[in-house]
């Protein structure tokens, strides 16, 4: 990457977090009633002497543009406010639920592109058959399936039904007393159904994607080189195909990060898993307005920094990008 | 266009896409009249299972009747289905074919500004939006319109560069037409068939983000919906499966149902684009 590239790289990151931290600052006061009380996360029965401190603080009596440039020097310096919910500041909060979520978001995005790539690459290489039928049927169908319902649905399957898994929950109540070994295998078994209801959904595009991207490339020229070569299908399909074919879905993949990290929210709440999108709800729920702010704030940097990492592994991976 | 039409009714997909559509219309309409009370009264005992005492599917943790609410959930889903993907069209398409057709400058600061836009995680705009906003239908359609339009927007810019590059619009231009009735008169009826497949697609998955939103308690209170009534059987799922499995059925019907109608849309009016 020239330097120039990188500059304008980091130009428009900057914008974007700008564009965000604008539309936090809009938000707040379009909302209806006092900015004060929005901020204050209270509704109803307020505390003027208190409303007055928070006026104070973030010079609402100032003119707008005052007021968005000290809101824009509160972000540059990583000072998301304060939740007087619950009484701690914003950063620390999600700071402490970050981890979990990186762990589901991860888990999701490995499950959802190996699922996508190897049911995909199925479906097209037995093209109009009957499992390519049963796979894109599927896919068809988990697509248009509300993300927090299949969640529902697992717990009741395999938690009610079957007792296999922990319906829901991070680690058991006795974690306290586990080895390092048990408490990372409890963990795990936590893990499982979240895991599977956000990688389920974009396991279901990415098959569609690659049973298309495999049919393309089945009728290229280096194939049927291959295969008057004397290849077998298997070798044709590990050496030559499944490469070629995964590509657009791992660059596609790459982008939906954002949508996954957005869908982390339902699933999180349908298993009460201790990350951000749990926090999301329960700032919701008790409309606790500056954890919101914040947390729209971090996430959209955290789709960022995501979109950045996959375009330098993307570099990495395939050569031609770069010199591009 | 007679042509069109014969190519989406041979195919049996979309078809059957129509046939559910239909239906789910139907139980909109019917739902005043099957279930002439509100489908927030309660009509039995709480968490009755499915056949019990005149409840067809059950009933849930106050009592209300599942399948009352999933008739009277029907309007409301389509509507604002319906309604935040023409909210999300406007957006979209003016953006689009005025960065499309306009080029240079205008189009790198409207590509841009699109791109910020599919880099926050929309899901979470639309809680925020909604939330701060106070959950009303108008402020959920607003929301979801608001996280639909990038995709609509890059879609009209390529196919509105494509067709402004075409002979017969540099002819018009040369006959001395303004720019802006070059847009609207042939540059946009000729580059619309695909945005009209995407959109009909956009319907579905804002169907898919209000029961996310609903199922987060940020729903209309005024109104029932499907989302809300599994976020209501999530507590218990324990002892009521019916109260969250059949609202969930029907928004998985439902998006099944537009997406195929969707598909067969793409065959019937993008031919060569679904042959190649």
């Amino acid at each position: 990457m020239s330097l120039a590239a990188i500059f304008s790289r980091v130009a428009g990151i900057v914008i974007t977090i700008f564009v965000i931290a604008t539309i936090n600052f809009v938000l707040v006061r379009a909302a209806p009633g006092d900015p004060a009380a929005v901020i204050a996360g209270q509704s109803g029965a307020t505390d003027e002497k208190f409303l007055a401190q928070v006026r104070a603080e973030y010079g609402l009596d100032q003119p707008y543009v005052v007021q968005l440039g000290a809101y824009l020097g509160k972000v540059a310096t990583l000072d998301l406010g304060y939740s007087y919910r619950l009484r701690r500041p914003v950063k620390d909060l999600i700071a402490e639920r970050l981890g979990p979520t990186l762990l589901l978001t991860l888990s999701a995005f490995l499950i959802s592109l190996l699922g996508g790539v190897v049911f995909g690459a199925l479906a097209g290489v037995r093209h109009g058959k009957i499992s390519d039928l049963a796979i894109s049927l599927l896919a068809l169908i988990l697509y248009a399936t509300p993300v927090f319902w299949f969640g529902l649905m697992l717990v009741l399957l395999f938690s009610i039904k079957l007792e296999w898994l922990p319906a829901f929950g991070y680690v058991d109540m006795r974690a306290g007393s586990f080895g390092p070994f048990a408490y990372a295998l409890d963990v795990l078994k936590h893990l499982c159904l979240p895991a599977l209801t956000l990688g389920a959904i974009y396991m279901a595009m990415y098959a569609r994607l690659m049973r298309a991207s495999v049919i393309e490339v089945a009728a290229e020229d280096y194939i049927k080189t291959a295969r008057a070569k004397g290849l077998t299908e298997g070798a044709i399909l590990r050496g030559h195909m499944l490469r070629n074919a995964s590509l657009p879905v791992i660059t596609f993949a790459g982008l939906q990060v954002g949508a996954m990290i957005g869908g982390a929210v339902v699933v999180e709440t349908v298993f009460s898993w201790p990350g951000l999108g749990r926090l999301i709800f329960d700032a919701v729920t008790s409309r606790d307005y500056p954890v919101l702010l914040g947390l729209f704030l971090v996430m959209s940097i955290l789709v960022i920094a995501v979109n950045l990492l996959t375009d330098l592994i993307h570099r990495l991976v395939d050569p031609r990008l770069a010199v591009r | 266009m007679n042509d069109s039409i014969r190519t989406f009714l041979r195919q049996p997909s979309g078809l059957l896409g129509l046939a559910i559509l239909f239906l789910v219309c139907l139980a909109a309409a019917l739902a005043p009249i099957l279930y002439p009370g509100s489908p927030w009264d309660m009509v039995g005992a709480p968490l009755q299972p499915p056949g019990t005492a005149g409840s067809l599917l059950g009933t849930d943790t106050m009592g209300r009747d599942i399948a009352s609410g999933i008739l009277h959930g029907a309007s409301v889903s389509l509507m604002i289905g319906i309604a935040s993907t023409i909210a999300a069209l406007a957006v979209g398409v003016t953006l689009g074919a005025i960065a499309g057709y306009a080029g240079g400058m205008v189009d790198r600061l409207i590509v841009r500004f699109i791109e910020i836009f599919q880099t926050i995680p929309n899901f979470v705009l639309a809680i925020l939006l909604v939330a701060i906003l106070t959950p009303s239908i108008s402020t959920i359609i607003l929301a979801i319109g608001l996280v639909s339009w990038p995709p609509l927007a890059r879609l009209t810019r390529v196919q509105v560069q494509s067709i402004a590059a075409r002979e017969f619009v540099q002819a018009a231009r040369c006959q001395g037409l303004g720019s802006m009735s070059i847009l609207l008169r042939h540059v946009i009826p000729n580059a619309i068939s695909p945005i009209i497949v995407t959109g009909s697609m956009t319907v579905a998955s804002a169907i898919l983000i209000e029961a996310a939103l609903s199922f987060m308690g940020l729903g209309d209170p005024n109104y029932m919906s499907w989302g809300y009534m599994i976020g209501a059987g999530r507590t218990v799922i324990r002892m009521a499966w019916w109260a969250s499995l059949f609202p969930g059925l029907a928004i998985l019907l439902t998006a099944v149902a537009i997406n195929l109608i969707g598909e067969a849309l793409n065959d019937a009016l993008n031919p060569r684009i679904s042959r190649s």
